[in-house]
């Protein structure tokens, strides 16, 4: 491997890391907080490709698209948690699993209504689409590069909300101890709307840098949803800090396992990984609960 | 996250009376067998022989999801992987056959074996096959317990689908054709109501077993663990090996259903592993009801039926689907099995979960 294709191979794999870990940042603190497994999570990315793509190409604006669809996600989750989800934080796993389920069959069907079944078209803007050289003979893509750099800014932003403000503390308290935390005052609903919203919101996000890469088309939020699961297990449910630090183990053993190994056993390196930490540590890297 | 410090509550469950005459509790299995027996007289005489078709689907799906209900049901662990361990059990039957036609022998160096497009030999280690997978996958799985067993199921899933459809030896993402005859013992498996009735012989031994299963002592622990799991450790059992001997159970007889169906449509492919059909088989257990035996076949007759007459209407179909599964959820806490004791509530008997 030459340095030019590792270099190329590590920024890919940060890449991936920190929209994965924008995905798992909502999923993990849902899960944390209101015990609640989303399978739908990946509905809400799949909408913000959608959304900012229609809006982009009415508009012919790039910013505008994400200005949209950010807070539309984040609207849609909130009225998901409020309208529906909300009760079932009491209920079986098996119930959550089963109405989120539900609530991926209708907004795939729901997409392909309103923007029909062939991909759309989601074009990069002039200002990010080409190349730059990184180091001497080491290009890269100018996009790819705005992806990473936004995604370790919400993460660091992510980081100081949660660990400086007020608002942070009520979440950490809900994740390491729901009922301590409504004892305590914290008016646990709102959180939870709050959460919500905003993890909606960072999944509308990294479906809108997904985009132009890979395809907005419907059924796009599986694959991703999927590996954002193995970060929320692998990093620990609950823990964002658990949630970083895997979400960029498993961009950057995705990325590498299909440049090193075979095809076949490159698409299971991350799964493999995943086995191996889960038998050593059952509860993941940094358990939030006990 | 069960065991830490939430206060046990149990999982109602059906009243059940020890050893009250084991082989009476089979009469709802040999009802819904009799019925089913029946499809091919009755699509026969009324000219609409494509209904053989659609019920020998229902019939490998009740199969599939009967080898889920084991450990959903009864054990109560929400798999997603079921689907991968379908898949596999087609597969199985699928490589083999590939490489009988193709006079190439199978394995590595040391230790050759030959394809088969004999079924004898193929579908039982089609079982044998899934049945290692699951318990490979369950030894991972079953110690995390809880919600991360769902997550990591689902996971274990995905990377078999992937692993599939990056095997272009066998077909990669566009699946396998099986070219060969598959034979088995004198029967003619090409001949649809032959087929039928093979396929509704196994899911009728299957059913039969699972009842004896979850009536025996083994049965009777891995229902109690999924109710309360403390107590169970506390009497003094290992509940782990029971579930996992459980889920090595399950992923077989879904193997085996794999194995029908690539029989069946002589084709797999790994759009029958993506982990949306391992939802559709919870979806199917729960549909017909988690704590009886027969609960699958209901589910898979019901949701296959539904999809059947809601696709008629509209290519959109799925949108009225996932209301109705949404609507499942919200209404019925825990499926059909559960309508009675809500019932029972609503009219102030019994007390409400």
């Amino acid at each position: 491997m030459t340095f030019a294709l590792f270099a190329e191979q590590l920024l890919n794999g940060v890449q991936l890391g920190v929209m994965l870990f924008l995905m798992s940042a909502g999923l993990t603190l849902v899960f944390g907080i209101m015990n609640l497994i989303n399978l739908a999570h990946g509905a809400l990315y799949m909408l913000g490709a959608f959304i900012a793509a229609a809006v982009a190409n009415a508009s012919g604006s790039f910013l505008l698209g994400v200005l949209v669809a950010v807070p539309a996600t984040g609207l849609i989750g909130a009225v998901l948690e409020m309208t529906l989800l909300r009760h079932f934080y009491a209920r079986s796993h098996l119930d959550q699993v089963l109405v989120t389920f539900g609530l991926i069959l209708v907004s795939n069907e729901v997409v392909k209504l309103i923007w029909g079944a062939v991909p759309l078209r989601f074009a990069l803007p002039p200002m990010l689409d080409g190349a730059v050289e990184i180091f001497p003979g080491v290009a890269y893509p100018m996009f790819r590069l705005a992806i990473l750099a936004l995604g370790l800014v919400v993460a660091v932003a992510l980081y100081l909300v949660i660990m400086k403000t007020r608002i942070g503390m009520w979440v950490r308290a809900g994740a390491s101890d729901r009922a301590m935390a409504a004892a305590l005052g914290v008016d646990v609903n709102r959180v939870f709307v709050l959460v919500f919203a905003a993890g909606s919101a960072l999944a509308g996000l990294a479906g809108i840098m997904a985009g132009p890469i890979l395809a907005v088309q419907v059924g796009m939020g599986e694959p991703i949803l999927i590996l954002a699961l193995v970060v929320t297990v692998i990093g620990g449910i609950g823990s964002i800090k658990g949630a970083f630090i895997a979400a960029l183990a498993i961009g950057l053993i995705d990325t590498f396992g299909r440049v090193l190994l075979s095809p076949a056993l490159g698409s299971m390196a991350i799964f493999m990984a995943m086995a191996v930490i889960l038998a050593w540590r059952p509860k993941g890297l940094f358990p939030v609960h006990g | 996250m069960a065991d830490t410090a939430l206060p046990a509550i149990d999982r109602p469950g059906p009243r059940q009376v020890l050893r009250a005459g084991p082989w009476l509790k089979l009469w709802p299995v040999l009802l819904v067998l009799l019925a089913l027996a029946t499809v091919p007289v009755v699509a026969t005489a009324a000219g609409e022989p494509f209904l053989i078709r659609v019920f020998t689907r229902i019939v490998i799906f009740a199969l599939a999801a009967a080898g889920l209900n084991l450990v959903l049901g009864f054990g109560g662990l929400v798999s997603l992987a079921h689907a991968s361990l379908f898949g596999i059990g087609g597969y199985v039957v699928a490589i083999l056959a590939q490489h009988e036609a193709e006079a190439e022998p199978f394995g590595f160096a040391p230790l050759l074996l030959s394809g088969t497009s004999d079924l004898m030999i193929s579908v039982p280690l089609a079982v044998l096959a899934s049945g290692l997978v699951a318990a490979a996958m369950g030894i991972v799985a079953i110690r995390t317990g809880g919600a991360y067993f769902i997550m990591i199921t689902l996971a274990f899933n995905q990377m078999l689908y992937y692993f599939f459809v990056a095997l272009q030896r066998y077909g990669g993402e566009d699946g396998l054709q099986i070219l060969g005859s598959l034979h088995l013992a004198g029967l003619d498996v090409a001949n649809r109501v032959h087929f039928y009735y093979a396929c509704l012989v196994l899911l009728g031994l299957v059913l039969v077993a699972t009842q004896r299963l979850v009536d025996s002592r083994f049965g009777m622990v891995l229902r109690a663990t999924a109710q309360n799991e403390r107590r169970v450790v506390a009497v003094g059992l290992a509940p782990l090996s029971y579930k996992l001997v459980a889920f090595a159970l399950s992923g077989a007889i879904a193997g085996l259903a794999g194995a029908l169906m690539a029989v069946g449509q002589q084709f797999i492919s790994p759009v029958d592993m993506a982990w949306i059909r391992s939802g559709d088989l919870v979806v199917i257990c729960v549909m017909g009801g988690l704590t009886v035996v027969v609960g699958p076949v209901i589910g898979a007759a019901v949701f296959l039926m539904l999809e059947l007459v809601l696709s008629s209407y509209t290519s959109h179909w799925h949108l009225p689907f996932g209301i109705i599964v949404i609507g499942l959820a919200v209404v019925l806490r825990g499926g059909l099995a559960d309508l009675p004791r809500r019932i029972a509530g609503k009219f102030g008997r019994g007390e409400r979960p």
